[in-house]
């Protein structure tokens, strides 16, 4: 009977993996103004585990992810990126953390944001 | 997002009297809608957006502050598009899968050097391409400093480059990453690949990547052809020179169904004027023909994530050259006059196949194959020179990531064969090799100041043995606008001796392997090294951009073919005993001082350096100092796309040492170095509009000219006859016109 429990909860415990996907795609939106806003938010979401590939895109502030199902979630990884200072559709970084990325990337300061769009970076 | 979904779910009134934009998202496949459920539809700069269903369709409010739309998903280019209206649009999205090391399908600006890739690789786009109109692959290298282009002999005609200081045959030369210019075309290949058909080129200086073979010794330089899908629908070049040259490029491509393009790239070129302003009775430049056809087709799936190359190729070439009154039917085989012909015909046929996942578009694959059948024949004087080789390539590449997007690997198997039937004077040197390897590559990217490429691959080879094939290559930023480069790199190959030294045949000097039983001609196969560093920083000089590099690359050989001209009447070919080496330090300097005017200069310092029987000598014909100048301007352009584009170089080369003793080099009127030699070449351009533009330059405007390029020209039969001391250009200042007529 024991053998029984330990084989069906083996295979609901494989079934359920099997219905997670290992290549989960999803965009989230993260806010940002530049280059090196890009960068680092990338750089957040790979470090990640379990995150694939991170793409942001500076004009939309749509980040596109493919993750893995098994070893991550949404919250976890928008997690790391507002520890890298950024907020997330769901997440906002902590004043400390925003308070250190460098001057030019402060997205919250509608003054960067406009030196932004005239073309400054 | 959700949560304003959620909002609008609230105020149902609200929403019903808001206008709406609605709509469907598909995936762009040749017009053939495919919907795409799950893509991002939202307006930009505001929080107002919503998802396609599983049939692609979506639907989001509408206020007119609203101007544009994004569109985004996945594994798609994201797009915004202006919507000033409250209607429904149909969007197509473009997906962003394409596979590099298949297809290269992005267009440079002019050249350029990336910041970011672990390896030193320079970009020529087809408009740095255009501004020497001149007219095949050996040619179009005129305003790159990192390659040298030299006259091989004083007949053929023939442009020879040179990288890092050492010949053609150390480069890996590769159409669409296909190795394509060796063996048997390793001498003429280059001019076999019409300037119009190349899209772009890039040059990798030092050991390049493993998943390309083992041949590459000093570099890499790859030409991407023309795609159907994206060259123009009709283009033609004319061009005529005072040299008597003249040539004609069509190209032809069309789309015939939704997933096949065709293109049909024709090329002619021919010189029928004789010309010997030199008065040595021997034709200055070569008579020579070329027909060249080919025919590429392109497939495209995107649905699926398939896309293919397939190119058939046929080329005539005929070089006629020699003695003024030379005709062959009377005069070949006796010494009534001394002539050349060399005449070569070559099939191609290829393909290529790649994959990408739709879903997962770092896994993409890749399949190539290859074969053409080259045969030449030629005689030089009384020497027959006749080969024929049949050759084989297929490689497999797979490219996936380890756990995530920084961590990289692109792994594959390859094979080759070759077959050579050669006959030399009259001796028969028939031999097959072939090979098969497998490669792995991992490449690890910080996604900041650090990325590096460590390949390895190991061949079995029927004459080189069981052998590995490391690379390295790594590129660390240490502050702002810099790149710090290093690589390392081990090269293997089987020298083609004869075809690789064919100006050896117009000479009156006598043959010799001095072999030790080898696998090919009775020598070993050649084994290099070669490291590179390379520093290269962008700066703002009075608000203008540009940047400064340098380069030191060291090869090294381990076993080497020697070619050893110091005995005047021979020609010897053995196995390196000492060392050999080549070093070169490069520093490249490129400025935009004004808009629309750049400016390049190199000071290159070569130290090649070669053990022979008489002792370790400089390589001979290798200048130790040069120096480039480029600078180019053009106009602003005009509603119609309309312009003016000037450009000119400025080559100097040292002196460069004669092979032979003092004593013996005095008795043929030259001395132990050459006189330096500066050439200026320049080129104006006048595009009307996109679809017209007309050219006409100068080549050697300074009228330079080495006097009596050809040793023993009185006596050509004689025994000190030789073509091979040539150190500048033969050929005074030339001018050319031509047009270019293009309908998009």
């Amino acid at each position: 009977m024991k053998k029984a429990i330990l084989i069906i909860s083996v295979l609901f415990i494989g079934a359920t993996g099997f219905a997670q996907n290992k290549n989960a795609k999803a965009t989230i939106e993260v806010d940002g103004v530049c280059g090196m806003c890009k960068d680092r938010i990338e750089k957040a979401s790979i470090q990640a585990k379990g995150v694939k590939s991170a793409i942001w895109n500076v004009e939309t502030h749509q980040l596109n992810l493919i993750y893995n199902e098994k070893k991550t979630d949404l919250a976890t990884i928008q997690q790391s990126i507002a520890d890298s200072g950024h907020d997330t559709q769901d997440i906002a970084a902590k004043d400390e953390v925003y308070n250190q990325i460098d001057p030019c990337c402060k997205y919250r300061d509608q003054q960067v944001i406009d030196d932004h769009k005239q073309g400054g970076h | 997002m959700k949560n304003y979904i959620f909002i609008a779910f609230l105020f149902p009134l609200s929403v019903f009297s808001q206008e709406k934009v609605t709509g469907k998202i598909t995936d762009n496949i040749n017009n053939k809608e495919v919907s795409l459920a799950g893509a991002n539809v939202y307006w930009l700069n505001t929080q107002v957006g919503t998802v396609t269903d599983f049939d692609g369709n979506f639907e989001i409010a509408y206020k007119p502050e609203y101007k544009k739309m994004v569109i985004s998903f996945v594994g798609y280019k994201t797009d915004t598009i202006s919507v000033n209206s409250p209607k429904r649009i149909t969007h197509s999205l473009t997906s962003t899968a394409n596979l590099d090391e298949v297809t290269v399908t992005a267009r440079q600006k002019a050249t350029s050097r990336s910041f970011i890739q672990a390896t030193n690789v320079l970009n020529v786009s087809s408009e740095e391409l255009l501004k020497a109109a001149c007219c095949n692959l050996a040619e179009s290298f005129e305003t790159n400093p990192s390659i040298d282009v030299n006259f091989s002999d004083a007949i053929s005609g023939t442009r020879q480059i040179k990288m890092l200081g050492l010949t053609s045959p150390y480069i890996l030369i590769t159409t669409e990453n296909v190795p394509s210019i060796r063996g048997a075309s390793q001498a003429y290949g280059l001019s076999f690949i019409p300037g119009t058909w190349v899209e772009s080129i890039q040059i990798t200086k030092g050991a390049g990547s493993v998943t390309n073979g083992f041949e590459s010794i000093a570099g890499q330089i790859n030409a991407e052809l023309q795609k159907p899908t994206l060259d123009d629908k009709l283009f033609v070049n004319a061009y005529g020179a005072g040299n008597g040259r003249f040539e004609l490029n069509t190209h032809l491509n069309t789309k015939v169904t939704d997933r096949w393009s065709t293109g049909l790239y024709i090329h002619g070129n021919m010189r029928d004027t004789e010309f010997d302003k030199n008065d040595d009775s021997f034709l200055d430049a070569p008579l020579m023909q070329q027909v060249n056809v080919m025919n590429r087709w392109q497939y495209t799936d995107t649905e699926n994530g398939y896309v293919g190359f397939f190119n058939v190729r046929f080329l005539n070439d005929e070089k006629q050259t020699g003695q003024i009154g030379f005709d062959e039917k009377k005069d070949r085989g006796t010494t009534n006059a001394w002539g050349s012909e060399i005449n070569t015909q070559r099939f191609d046929l290829s393909g290529k196949f790649g994959f990408v996942n739709p879903d997962i578009p770092w896994r993409t694959g890749g399949l190539q194959l290859a074969y053409s059948h080259h045969n030449q024949e030629s005689f030089f004087g009384l020497n027959d020179y006749n080969i024929e080789h049949n050759s084989l390539y297929a490689n497999f590449l797979y490219n996936s990531i380890i756990s995530d997007s920084r961590h990289k690997i692109k792994t594959g198997v390859s094979a080759t064969y070759d077959g050579y039937e050669e006959l030399v004077l009259t001796e028969n040197f028939s031999r097959i090799e072939n090979s098969v390897g497998a490669f792995f590559e991992y490449n690890f990217d910080n996604l900041g100041d650090l990325n590096f490429t460590a390949g390895i691959r190991g061949d079995i080879h029927n004459r080189l043995g069981a052998f590995i094939t490391p690379r390295f290559h790594l590129r660390y930023t240490p502050w702002e606008k810099s790149a710090f480069r290093i690589s390392a790199g081990r090269g293997k190959r089987s020298a083609n001796i004869f075809t690789e030294n064919q100006q050896l045949f117009a000479t009156s000097r006598d043959l010799k392997i001095l072999g030790n039983g080898g696998e090919i001609y009775g020598l070993n196969p050649e084994i290099a090294w070669n490291y590179g560093a390379s520093y290269m920083q962008g700066f703002n000089l009075f608000g203008r951009r540009g940047d400064v590099t340098f380069d030191f690359y060291r090869t090294d050989f381990k076993n080497q073919i020697v070619v050893d001209w110091e005995n005047p009447s021979e020609i010897n070919f053995y196995n390196l005993d000492g060392e050999s080496f080549s070093n070169n330090y490069q520093l490249e300097f490129n400025y935009n001082p004004f808009t629309h005017f750049d400016v390049r200069l190199a000071y290159k310092y070569y130290d090649v350096e070669t053990t022979y029987l008489s002792g370790k000598k400089q390589n001979p014909l290798t200048p130790n100092h040069r120096f480039f100048a480029n600078a180019s301007f053009q106009t602003h352009q005009t509603q119609k796309g309309g312009n003016w584009k000037f450009d000119a170089t400025f080559n100097y080369l040292g002196e460069q040492r004669f092979s032979g003793s003092e004593n013996y080099l005095n008795t043929i009127g030259l001395s132990e170095f050459s006189p330096s030699v500066s050439t200026l070449n320049a080129q104006i351009t006048k595009v009307f509009s996109s679809n017209f533009e007309i050219y006409v330059g100068g080549e050697n405007i300074t009228n330079v000219k080495q006097p009596n390029p050809i040793v023993g020209s009185d006596t050509p039969f004689g025994t000190t006859f030789d073509t091979t001391y040539v150190y500048g250009p033969i050929f005074g200042s030339s001018y050319y016109a031509g047009l270019r007529y293009r309908i998009n």
